[in-house]
């Protein structure tokens, strides 16, 4: 485990919205368009359609309608009284708030983008949708816009996290995907999405590809922040409502960090507040067998940017191991690659078992079941919260809740709730 | 081979340019084989080089494995995890390409993408690669954007940085890159990924002749050519070069699990390819 200390003074230039990502999709030196000629002007394409939505009122109009009274937003932020009491020390300790994606529509953060892209499918014409999904939570999101528009929807998943998350994929063929096992490489998230944008290479010109998390070429960790930008903006508001300040640390896990990105954006130019991601460490990061690409990983490119990467000596993209599939990724959002090399952003790993731990403990302690990946940043806490000062507000982003990991959990902990 | 940055290709004709030239003026069009380095070991990559000459290729692609291909279909992506599990590696590759010097004479274009190039960093990688005889790289995931810094570092080590434009390029993009492309113009027949395909795309012809009115560049044309037929195709539609990978590769792995002698098929496929190339039109 480690956690990083602010290494340079940030220019705050450097945090201006408008430079992240400058004119080429760079967010400093990571982030650009590392993609096949073929889907350059598709890129091109999706990037004006944004710009042109969001300065269209109409389109933000009937987002906000969506996100409303089809998402269910604005989603709670919710004070965690009993898990605030388990951290609090003689003299006090933090006051712990959590942001409840989990109860979206759906059940994830996911939906807010896939709702977002969806809605941009459909400006730009684009009747078939094509999508990656790791835990399964974008592609259910993905197949259930894409039911609620009439779109054709396939959903690239590996075989091995079919298996894992045998649920998701019920569901996504209950919402009328077309759910294609990919068992190239480790038949995980990172072949998934390979897969997925082979499918958009050869169909470019009818698909709409709704890329997941912040990754990818650009303008897609600018657009999927963007959409996800909605969890920060409330958080905002409601820090403001419930205790009258901005909050001092905001948590949040991060695979490729879109949950993250969405609850840091409206607060990165507020550098007194603290934004710490927290990545898997799978069994260890000192085994080699994990997920914690920015605490270990190289400065690489994998689907289209440039950030940080699992690879090894010879620049093969590595096997990324996690007990969670939603984190289980061996590269990581360009922004997150740039808040770490400017200092602005902290990134801490905890192992699949504290994970677990972690899991539990909010079971138990606040009657609400988190997704694994979202419990690796509950898992956080346990290291973060001795070090914090009495009355220090802490907003933790609960990505996700945990129906769908009940199985692997139960796999995991065999005869240990019995009794 | 080291040429200082300011002997342009302009000046100094690269290998690439000089065997387009000379092709430009015996009205042929190159034949232009891919394999991947290390499918199934570098000795019968380096037997396959050779056979492949011997045959009358006129350029060869050669591969360089990585682990997420992106813009590979299944018979490539299969190839480069045979070869990554063999062992192979960039330095293992261009060392085999260095021991056959003096016996392979025609112009090697190295075919990789970013990561493994930018791993080794972007200098060592085209010195080391000049050194062992390549004369060319394609980078399948370096649009225009990104490939600007490469190509100046490539040309500062006499390599030539070959740029691909799909059918769905904008005009306007296509020039651009066309006059930034050295060597040659990789036009990929498809949008897709690579692979064989039974029948070319009708819109590719107008593409090389919209190419060819753009700038001299010699336009070769690849992504699912798999037989003379298609071959010789190309040639009518004012092609100057035909690409053969995937049939090429799926050849080639059959030939190895049935025990054949993988460089001589690798010949006799080129041969056929070759003589088909050159019939009278």
């Amino acid at each position: 485990m480690t956690s990083t200390v602010p290494t340079r003074r940030v220019d705050p230039a450097e945090l201006q919205p408008s430079v992240r990502p400058d004119g080429l999709g760079r967010f400093g030196p990571f982030g650009g368009q590392y993609v096949p000629e073929t889907l350059m002007p598709a890129l091109a394409e999706l990037e004006a359609a944004a710009a042109e939505a969001w300065a269209d009122p109409a389109f933000t109009a009937r987002l906000d309608h969506l996100l409303r009274h089809y998402v269910g937003r604005p989603t709670p932020l919710y004070e965690a009284e009993r898990l605030t009491a388990h951290y609090r020390r003689p003299e006090g300790g933090p006051r712990l708030w959590l942001k409840r994606e989990d109860l979206n529509h759906t059940g994830a953060h996911k939906i807010n983008n896939a709702l977002g892209q969806a809605l941009l499918a459909l400006r730009m014409g684009k009747q078939r949708i094509i999508a990656e999904t790791g835990a399964g939570q974008h592609g259910v999101a993905t197949a259930t816009v894409c039911a609620r528009f009439g779109l054709e929807c396939v959903i690239y998943m590996g075989a091995e996290d079919m298996r894992r998350q045998a649920l998701n994929v019920f569901r996504m063929r209950l919402l009328g995907a077309t759910v294609q096992p990919v068992t190239a490489g480790t038949a995980t998230l990172k072949d998934a999405t390979s897969e997925a944008i082979r499918d958009w290479v050869t169909n470019v010109e009818t698909t709409h590809y709704i890329l997941g998390s912040v990754a990818g070429p650009h303008p897609y960790p600018m657009l999927v922040r963007d959409f996800h930008a909605v969890i920060g903006q409330e958080a905002r508001a409601q820090c403001l409502e419930a205790f009258g300040r901005l909050p001092d640390v905001l948590i949040a896990c991060v695979g490729g960090g879109s949950n993250a990105m969405g609850l840091f954006h409206p607060f990165v130019e507020d550098a007194e507040v603290r934004l710490i991601g927290v990545e898997a460490a799978g069994e260890g990061v000192a085994t080699g067998r994990h997920a914690a690409t920015i605490t270990e990983g190289r400065v690489g490119v994998l689907h289209g940017a440039m950030s940080l990467l699992l690879q090894d000596d010879e620049g093969q993209v590595q096997e990324a191991h996690s007990i969670s599939a939603g984190l289980d990724y061996p590269g990581v959002g360009p922004e997150h690659s740039y808040l770490k090399g400017i200092g602005r952003a902290e990134y801490a790993a905890v192992t699949d078992a504290q994970a677990l731990e972690a899991l539990q403990r909010v079971s138990e302690l606040e009657g609400i079941i988190p997704a694994l990946e979202t419990a690796h940043a509950f898992a956080w806490l346990e290291s973060l919260c001795p070090t914090l000062a009495p009355g220090t507000e802490v907003v933790l982003n609960l990505s996700g809740r945990g129906d769908k990991d009940v199985n692997t959990v139960a796999e995991k902990l065999g005869d240990g709730l019995a009794g | 081979m080291s040429v200082a940055a300011t002997a342009g290709p302009a000046t100094t004709p690269t290998p690439i340019q000089q065997r387009f030239a000379a092709l430009r003026a015996e009205g042929r069009c190159a034949l232009m084989p891919f394999l991947m380095a290390g499918d199934p070991d570098l000795s019968i990559t380096a037997a396959s080089l050779l056979a492949l000459q011997a045959a009358g290729a006129d350029l060869i692609e050669l591969g360089i494995p990585y682990s997420d291909p992106l813009a590979d279909g299944p018979v490539i992506q299969a190839a480069a995890s045979r070869a990554l599990a063999s062992g192979t590696t960039p330095g293992r590759v261009l060392a085999m390409l260095a021991s056959l010097r003096g016996q392979l004479t025609l112009p090697v274009v190295l075919f990789t993408y970013s990561n493994p190039l930018l791993n080794r960093g972007m200098d060592s990688f085209c010195r080391e690669a000049a050194a062992a005889g390549a004369a060319g790289l394609v980078v399948p995931d370096l649009p225009l954007e990104e490939a600007q810094k490469l190509s100046a570092i490539a040309a500062g080590h006499g390599l030539d940085l070959v740029l691909l434009v799909a059918p769905n390029t904008p005009a306007e993009r296509m020039a651009r890159i066309h006059t930034a492309s050295r060597g040659f113009t990789y036009l990929v027949s498809v949008t897709g990924v690579t692979g064989v395909r039974t029948s070319l795309e009708t819109r590719v012809g107008p593409l090389v002749q919209q190419l060819r009115q753009l700038g001299p560049t010699p336009v070769a044309v690849g992504f699912g050519i798999a037989t003379g037929e298609q071959a010789l195709q190309v040639r009518r539609w004012g092609g100057d070069g035909a690409i053969v990978g995937s049939a090429l590769v799926r050849r080639m792995a059959q030939a190895h699990q049935s025990g054949a002698d993988v460089a001589a098929d690798a010949g006799a496929f080129a041969a056929e390819l070759r003589a088909a190339l050159d019939q009278p039109l």
